[in-house]
């Protein structure tokens, strides 16, 4: 750590991982109800659960990134943060928006809009909010000594998910341009502008952990989000196959959308060939694992899965079934969620001073929360693939189907244990570092 | 071998190019000569229905368009397939609804109010969906025809 404000970073990293924890317990109350224990569901109904474990899932994972902004931005702009006070408040107010949401959908308070479900007078405190935050990481990185690549990268990536968020406010009376617009949210979040976020975060971690010239780096962060746009943007396109608009969208979407895994099988390609290169071997183990993991998880979960079904002729046949829900889980764990404990467990050490770099929790905490999390992708694919023959190929009633695949989701249940076990174990891993102390103070060393 | 400012200028170009040609598209499907939703059969009460839709977050159960959670039945086509009567008994339900052991949130809408989802559902049911309507579960049409012959 090589400045005091780079702390604030601990907090919004410490407030993810109580979010990812809730976001754990959602998730099992929804997979309980599909093999029949409803009991919560006076309280607690299926959509309550749903919208809870999707936006915690969003929240933790924008809390992250902005922690590792906070941690990133001084470092590479080589100077304190403008004001740590307005940070705290940020992180307070995000905490408030959050949690007032999260209250929210079990009174039936919610827009029903898969994802943005946040009602339209929190949106407002969220782009409060959000200014707040890019108001301090901007103003620093402008006072700052130098603008490298990386820092301007993550911090494109920030301010055009920012301004991505508003046309999921604009009202429509049809559900089918409403549907429209909410796609520049979700699907330019995190088929765009994200993968800048997670570039700009990997390539942050690769000069730290590989030792590679930061020319080279940077320049190949060049070429992966150059993909990622140059195939995301006109990819868009995947979701508006059958959704009621003009089919000139099956071509351009199905061919667009076939190119995006390039990006990510260029962003693992990058990771382990940078790794191979490195001369530096930086101490933190664990902070590597899940660094080259991140590159190549998603590459499984977004590339590889995400093109299963993104041709029209497939998608036909997958569009809103439980095929989407496997993909959308290892997509998000490999991308986003990895990215950020990786960045996690490469700054704690660095914070307060305990280094553990290379503990046999870190790693057991790394395996089974991956194993588990395969497992569950497996479950729901082998669910979906069955629903997606009996129900459109056979043309059996949905709950019959439901019944027949009721089965994988005691699987899904039993994975899902291992991944919290792994997810635990990274907690009190998180927990057994301590608080962030001024004693850690380096400016010497490239750590 | 490729250089910094070259790869720049990829990531500009490539962006800026593929977005002009995004916002092209969008323009050209949104217009009304493209309209496969029948757009003016947007009437009050259709509006009505889409808001409480929303209100309730039915997406969080259901599919519509292809769209929402996993846990319910698609509903685009649910008009064809269960017919006026048997909807609006759902959706006025006082205890949850759960012929299948799963259950649905006991809505107790009015009548006016189950009035507005039917119209909600009815401009839905007729949009062009580039074939998706023939293959969304069960098969409406078919599953008519053959009740229709039994
Ligand atoms: C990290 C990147 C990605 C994440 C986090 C992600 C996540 C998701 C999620 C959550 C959904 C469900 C959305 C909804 O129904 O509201 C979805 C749908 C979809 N994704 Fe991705 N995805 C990623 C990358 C990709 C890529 C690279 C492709 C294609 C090669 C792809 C293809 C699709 C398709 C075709 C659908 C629509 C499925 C349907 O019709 O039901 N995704 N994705
Ligand atoms: C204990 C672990 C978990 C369980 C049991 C679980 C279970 C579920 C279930 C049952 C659904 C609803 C599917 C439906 O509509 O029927 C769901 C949705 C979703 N979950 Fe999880 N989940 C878990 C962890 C996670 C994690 C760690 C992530 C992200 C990294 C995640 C991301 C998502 C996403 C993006 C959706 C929406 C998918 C879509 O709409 O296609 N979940 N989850
Ligand atoms: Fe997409």
């Amino acid at each position: 750590m090589k400045y005091k404000s780079q702390k604030v970073a601990y907090w919004f990293f410490a407030f993810s991982m109580l979010l990812l924890v809730l976001q754990i317990t959602y998730g099992f109350i929804m997979g309980f109800a599909r093999i029949g224990f409803d009991g919560l569901h006076e309280f607690i109904p299926f959509n309550t659960a749903r919208a809870v474990h999707t936006n915690l899932l969003v929240v933790w994972l924008l809390s992250g990134f902005m922690g590792a902004a906070y941690y990133i931005i001084p470092e590479e702009a080589q100077r304190e943060l403008v004001s740590v006070k307005w940070a705290y408040v940020q992180l307070i107010s995000l905490a408030v928006v959050g949690v007032a949401a999260v209250i929210g959908y079990h009174f039936n308070w919610w827009e029903g809009r898969k994802f943005l479900e946040i009602p339209r007078q929190l949106d407002y405190l969220v782009v409060v909010n959000v200014l707040l935050f890019l108001g301090l990481i901007l103003a620093t990185l402008f006072k700052g000594k130098r603008k490298t690549t990386t820092a301007l990268v993550l911090t494109m990536g920030l301010l055009f998910a920012a301004l991505l968020y508003l046309p999921g406010m604009l009202p429509f009376d049809s559900q089918v341009t409403d549907s429209f617009f909410r796609w520049w949210v979700v699907h330019l979040w995190v088929e765009g502008v994200w993968e800048l976020i997670m570039g700009g975060i990997l390539s942050f971690l690769l000069i730290k952990l590989t030792g590679v010239d930061r020319e080279v780096i940077e320049k190949w962060l060049y070429v992966i989000v150059g993909l990622t746009f140059l195939s995301g943007i006109l990819g868009t396109g995947h979701h508006y196959y059958y959704i009621g608009v003009n089919n000139i969208w099956l071509i351009v979407g199905g061919i667009f959308s076939a190119l995006e895994p390039l990006a990510f099988l260029a962003m693992a390609l990058f990771a382990v060939n940078m790794y191979r290169k490195g001369e530096k071997k930086h101490p933190n183990k664990i902070a590597l694992f899940w660094t080259l993991g991140s590159a190549i998880v998603s590459f499984v979960g977004a590339g590889l899965l995400g093109f299963a079904h993104t041709l029209p002729q497939t998608n036909l046949y997958t569009h809103g079934t439980l095929v989407t829900a496997m993909h959308g889980h290892l997509a998000f764990w490999g991308a986003y969620a990895m990215i950020v404990l990786a960045i996690i467990s490469y700054a704690l050490p660095n914070m307060t001073g305990r280094k553990l770099y290379d503990s046999s929790v870190g790693r057991a905490a790394f395996w089974m929360a991956n194993v588990g999390m395969i497992g569950m992708t497996v479950a729901f694919g082998v669910a979906g693939v069955a629903q997606v023959y009996l129900e459109r190929k056979f043309k059996m009633d949905f709950m019959e189907v439901q019944a027949e695949i009721s089965i994988h989701f005691v699987v899904l249940i039993l994975c899902a244990t291992l991944f919290t076990v792994g997810i635990i174990m990274y907690i009190m891993d998180f927990i057994k570092h301590g608080k962030p102390t001024d004693e850690e103070l380096d400016l010497e060393s490239d750590l | 071998m490729l250089s910094k400012k070259q790869a720049r200028a990829f990531f500009l170009g490539g962006t800026v190019v593929t977005f002009l040609i995004f916002i092209g598209l969008t323009i050209f499907s949104l217009s009304k000569g493209q309209d496969q939703t029948n757009h003016e059969g947007i009437t009050e009460q259709v509006v009505r229905g889409k808001v409480l839709w929303e209100e309730n977050n039915c997406m969080g159960c259901h599919t519509i368009l292809g769209e929402g959670a996993y846990y319910a039945p698609e509903l685009t086509k649910v008009l064809d397939r269960r017919g006026e009567g048997y909807v609006k008994a759902v959706l006025m339900s006082p205890v949850p609804w759960n012929p299948n052991g799963r259950q649905m949130v006991a809505y107790g809408f009015t009548k006016e109010e189950a009035d507005d989802l039917i119209a909600f559902f009815d401009w839905i049911g007729g949009i062009d969906l580039n074939g998706f309507d023939t293959v969304v579960s069960p098969l409406a049409k078919d599953k008519i025809e053959r009740q229709t012959k039994n």
